[in-house]
């Protein structure tokens, strides 16, 4: 499903990432981690097409198609999601508002009608019940006055309203207590199907205990430098990043 | 023949038509001296620097009345809040309308200022209030002297007006070029409650100049709703000017969206007579073209323990100018006061400008008063964030900009209006989101 292959970004002229490789198929769930500043958000917002952000060198395919010249809004088209660290605040519109926009918009990319009002609303009222989501959250305005908890689980609701193919969730656990943060990753393992594919990128082990994940790759200084399953994400736990450091000094 | 020297020569043919024994008599002609003197102002006034009238004086306007133009409802309910059930005071090229409108003396009055000025019944209020607040400067002085119509609303005391009141000044384009001076009154008595929506609406590109002044009084723990709906055709140009005195424990709130026509000032002036009250001043101004629309505030702050906000949001495309001048004076005698001001803006273009000034004069120590005003692009994050969401680039600007205009709205009371201001906000930036309206 997505290929990235020796990829290189800058932004405002700091080279970031220095050469990544990965290869994402359909049904897998993969976890990016690596400590602060190593690059992971900047590949995730790369990968989502945000303009200020260079690609210098490299490619990333979309099921074998290349991104390179799609806007933001035409990669998210293609089924591309990006959960934010940080979703933004939007006053005067409303959740259930900003979700229909976006839902008809894709559609309208796609050469589809508008989703009959009926269906949205059956679908907002299925998803907000999968997420544990208050109907009185849905005409709040979006993100605002939000707690962080509110916002991630806003960001999954979204997620799931729009079933991309392509989830990437940037710290979708930070802010989260731990209820929150087992429903958040409930939603998202209900959404997992064998046609679409999860990255999770986190700091901790601890999303990674309800998200389970096919393969663990360690990012530093932007670059891929290590990748295993599961039992790497809690080594990473238990002795830090040091190690890595050494063995990729050494 | 100046427009100023046309006026200056009429007013006494238009003095002659009316009762000579009028209380306002007196009053009228000090005022139109005042305007002989001053004539109408440049910008080499202070209050006048970024607005040029020059271009909306040049025409040959008609300064009275002729006629009454009829009208069918059918063909401009869509300038009415039409889907409730609303007192109507209603003007066409400056004459009432009788069969438009919907006025009363059902406890209070809602009616005329014509009558008003003539009935010996409203004589006292008219002695107690009229012109009693307006400035003293060359155009309020202007439509006083030739004050004779517009709408006159009186309410006693302990009364709550459960029908908003609308006063909508229609211009049917019969004449080539038309200036009106419509005069409003309004005293609102102890207790009581009102709302009111006032709109200026020419019907053709004929060029309209209305000079209109309003003064509304506020008596103890009265609350008044104002809202004003300025989306007029492209050469109709407004100066409005409202005087507002609050007593005691009163709440004022006028609103004024400004989308339309060619030249808007707004003169808006609050005098806070009384203890703690409240004074809300919130704008909208969405223009493009070659646009101007001019925010002139004032709240005189002049005794202790009261409050003041406003917040005035403004999208200035193409070629269109915008002024905000926001004063706020906060008497020694006046401790303890609240005075906030915030004033944002977003340039679209290149050539649009808006200048922006806030002039504080604070006399007592103990107060908190606050402003701030940004001239700023949108925020490149939040576009982002809404074109991942698969919101393309123009939806998603014409929705920032929405979200940013309609966070004024959320202190409208009369939901029928809110609705209808959201539609024109949502038109005018161009979102079809299917808003829940």
């Amino acid at each position: 499903m997505l290929q990235i292959k020796d990829l290189h970004a800058s932004v405002e002229d700091k080279t970031i990432l220095r050469g990544i490789n990965l290869e994402v198929k359909a049904g897998e769930v993969h976890a990016i981690m690596g400590p602060n500043g190593s690059g992971k958000s900047t590949l995730a917002s790369v990968i989502a097409g945000k303009e200020e952000y260079e690609v210098d060198k490299g490619e990333i395919l979309l099921n074998e198609e290349d991104l390179e010249e799609l806007a933001a809004e035409e990669r998210a088209h293609k089924g591309i999601f990006l959960s934010f660290q940080y979703p933004v605040e939007i006053p005067g519109v409303s959740v259930t508002n900003f979700i229909k926009t976006a839902i008809n918009a894709t559609r309208k990319a796609k050469g589809l009608a508008d989703m009959p009002a009926k269906d949205m609303l059956k679908m907002i009222r299925e998803k907000s019940e999968m997420l544990e989501i208050d109907r009185k959250f849905l005409s709040r305005s979006l993100n605002v006055g939000f707690s962080g908890g509110e916002k991630k689980r806003n960001e999954i609701f979204q997620m799931a309203m729009l079933e991309p193919k392509l989830a990437i969730l940037d710290e979708t656990d930070s802010g989260l207590d731990i209820d929150a943060l087992r429903i958040v990753a409930n939603g998202v393992n209900k959404l997992k199907s064998k046609d679409n594919a999860v990255v999770v990128i986190t700091h901790y082990q601890r999303l990674l205990d309800y998200i389970v994940p096919d393969f663990v790759h360690v990012l530093l200084d932007g670059r891929i430098v290590k990748s295993g399953g599961p039992e790497l994400a809690h080594e990473l736990e238990e002795k830090g990043y040091d190690w890595i450091k050494e063995e990729v000094d050494a | 023949m100046s427009l100023k020297e046309k006026l200056v020569s009429s007013f006494l043919a238009f003095e002659n038509n009316i009762d000579i024994d009028s209380p306002v008599h007196d009053i009228r002609s000090e005022a139109i001296k005042t305007f002989e003197t001053n004539g109408f102002p440049s910008k080499k006034e202070e209050a006048w620097k970024y607005t040029s009238l020059n271009s909306v004086l040049k025409h040959d306007y008609s300064v009275f009345p002729k006629q009454e133009n009829a009208l069918e409802y059918k063909d401009i309910k869509k300038y009415f809040i039409h889907d409730i059930d609303t007192y109507k005071i209603i003007f066409i090229d400056g004459k009432y309308s009788s069969h438009l409108s919907q006025t009363t003396h059902d406890g209070i009055d809602v009616c005329l200022m014509s009558s008003a000025l003539n009935k010996p019944k409203y004589r006292l209020i008219i002695e107690n209030y009229f012109n009693k607040i307006a400035a003293k400067d060359s155009l309020a002085s202007l439509n006083t002297a030739f004050s004779s119509e517009g709408a006159y609303i009186h309410i006693p005391k302990n009364k709550l007006v459960e029908k908003p009141i609308q006063i909508i000044h229609f211009s049917t384009g019969n004449e080539a070029a038309l200036m009106l001076q419509p005069r409003n009154l309004i005293v609102v008595d102890e207790n009581s409650h009102v709302q009111i929506i006032e709109r200026h609406q020419s019907l053709t590109d004929n060029p309209v100049l209305t000079n209109s002044v309003t003064e509304i009084f506020a008596n103890k723990r009265a609350i008044v709703d104002y809202y004003k709906v300025q989306n007029d055709n492209k050469n109709a140009s407004l100066i409005d000017s409202t005087y507002v005195n609050q007593k005691d424990q009163s709440h004022c709130l006028v609103h004024t969206f400004s989308f339309g026509g060619k030249l808007t000032r707004n003169n808006l002036n609050f005098y806070q007579n009384g203890e703690r009250m409240d004074s809300t001043m919130k704008g909208i101004t969405i223009i493009g073209d070659k646009q101007h629309v001019d925010h002139n505030t004032l709240v005189h702050h002049i005794e202790p323990n009261c409050e003041s906000h406003q917040d005035y949001k403004g999208i200035f495309a193409d070629s269109s100018t915008g002024v905000f001048n926001g004063k706020v004076v906060v008497d020694k005698l006046a401790q303890k006061t609240n005075a906030f001001q915030s004033n944002n803006n977003i340039l679209l273009s290149d050539k649009a400008s808006i200048n922006t000034k806030p002039q504080l004069e604070i006399f007592a120590d103990d107060v908190k008063c606050s402003h701030g005003c940004t001239i700023g692009q949108l925020d490149e994050s939040a576009l982002f964030y809404m074109k991942q969401r698969g919101i393309p680039e123009k939806e998603a600007r014409a929705l920032l900009m929405y979200a940013f205009s309609n966070n004024v709205l959320g202190s409208v009371k009369i939901p029928e209006l809110k609705q209808r201001i959201t539609k024109i906000i949502a038109d005018k930036l161009g979102v079809n989101i299917g808003f829940d309206l």
